[in-house]
């Protein structure tokens, strides 16, 4: 009986969860958060390469390895001019993994990236470094002809492939990849605040509830460290794929 | 109920809002300019720095090497030309050393036959002088013998003896004064 009674008192976080009222102006948390992240990033990368050295101390050694993760993405999706590509896949790469984990930070506590306007800002970037990239490469034309054409495509089906193929790069692929990492830490966010949330309720539900409190306190807390994972991945799987839609666009194998 | 919660005033999550689209835009577009001014090329600098040191370091092992073998073929040759040196010296030493020998053995055997020879010579002089001498005195005493003989008017055999016996021992008690 008292179950019943609960559930129907019992209000889930919902979308309200991701709105935050602003703190001045226009500005809200998520837009504060997303600067922190952008001024903690750049000033790492800014003040730790300062004084580099050919036997990395600690702090280098760090630093060197999240720049070899991008590196190597970049240069193993793009080849052989994969330089110039390195800052962009860098910087998606470093600023989408430091606002993810402002999810399970404290006092942050919440994914700057569950908010779809900045991976949809990031997208841009990439969207138009691959499309620029590629007509630099082909040329306009033939450019369009490479996007829009793979190799080896049967005449008869050409026609539906091209139709594909330019809707894919043009439209779906920067959209789905602003989508991934949003819906990830939206999702994520959600079930985080859902498990906390359920169990504060509980707490105070009076009667026999309160000894099922402590469940979803702990599997918040598991569930913490499965978002860490999924935070990291996210932020990985944004920065490979844009090295890798970067590498379509410039490719040669025709 | 849950319709409720999703009231009209709040904006589907999916759509975006301009200003954060516009802040996400410009905040990245600051980090970008960062990564690629400054944090980029200093990473690509250290690397290739780093390419250099392990390549100049290998070459530099390499030249090592190299010099090192060339040092040891030097002193290797050195070693040869050493030896060769020392085998040619004890030759030289060795036929030096014979022909020395030899010069000396010949040059004793030459002072030997010249000693001999002129031990010979002298003996030859002294035996011509002593027969020349033995001649003239022989033929003197011989007069002087033939005189006294005839001056005792040859009386019998055993003054003949006598006399020839007197004029011997003369000759004896003359001789080593003469030698002397």
């Amino acid at each position: 009986m008292e179950l019943v009674w609960a559930a129907e008192e019992f209000e889930p976080p919902g979308v309200g969860t991701f709105i935050y009222p602003p703190i001045f102006g226009e500005v809200t948390k998520p837009v504060v958060q997303l600067v922190f992240a952008a001024i903690i990033v750049g000033a790492v990368f800014l003040l730790g390469t300062r004084k580099l050295s050919l036997v990395p101390g600690r702090g280098q050694f760090a630093l060197e390895y999240i720049y070899n993760v991008a590196r190597n993405m970049a240069r193993d999706q793009i080849g052989h001019d994969f330089k110039p590509f390195i800052p962009l896949v860098l910087g998606l790469f470093s600023f989408i993994l430091v606002n993810n984990f402002f999810g399970i930070i404290p006092v942050f506590q919440f994914p700057t990236m569950s908010r779809i306007g900045f991976p949809l800002a990031l997208a841009v970037f990439v969207y138009i470094t691959y499309h620029y990239a590629g007509i630099r490469k082909h040329g306009f034309v033939g450019y369009i002809k490479h996007a829009s054409l793979p190799p080896g495509v049967p005449p008869f089906i050409a026609p539906l492939i091209v139709i594909i193929e330019l809707f894919t790069k043009f439209v779906f692929q920067p959209i789905s990849l602003a989508l991934r990492v949003f819906a990830a830490m939206f999702a994520g966010h959600l079930v985080l605040v859902l498990a906390v949330v359920g169990g504060e309720f509980l707490l105070h539900a009076g009667g026999g509830l309160v000894v099922a409190a402590p469940f979803p306190f702990i599997g918040a807390i598991a569930f913490t460290f499965l978002e860490a994972l999924v935070m990291t991945i996210q932020a990985y799987v944004f920065a490979l794929l844009a090295a890798v839609y970067i590498g379509a666009a410039v490719s040669t194998d025709h | 109920m849950h319709s409720s919660i999703l009231a009209a005033e709040e904006p589907l999550p999916i759509l975006p809002l301009p200003g954060e689209l516009i802040v996400g835009l410009i905040a990245f577009a600051l980090l970008l300019f960062v990564l690629w001014k400054y944090a980029v090329p200093r990473f690509e600098a250290l690397y290739e720095q780093r390419v250099e040191e392990i390549e100049g370091g290998l070459k530099r092992a390499e030249e090592t090497k190299a010099e090192a073998e060339k040092l040891k073929a030097q002193y290797e040759e050195q070693m040869a030309g050493a030896r060769a040196e020392r085998a040619r010296i004890l030759d030289d030493a060795r036929a030096e050393g014979a022909q020395i020998k030899a010069e000396a053995r010949a040059e004793a055997e030459a002072e030997v036959a010249r000693i001999r020879a002129r031990g010979e010579e002298q003996l030859a002089a002294s035996r011509d002088a002593v027969v020349r001498q033995l001649r003239a005195e022989v033929g003197g005493l011989s007069v002087q013998l033939a005189e006294r003989l005839l001056g005792q008017a040859l009386a019998d055999d055993a003054k003949r003896s006598a006399t020839i016996d007197a004029f011997l021992d003369e000759l004896e008690r003359d001789a080593p004064a003469k030698a002397n």
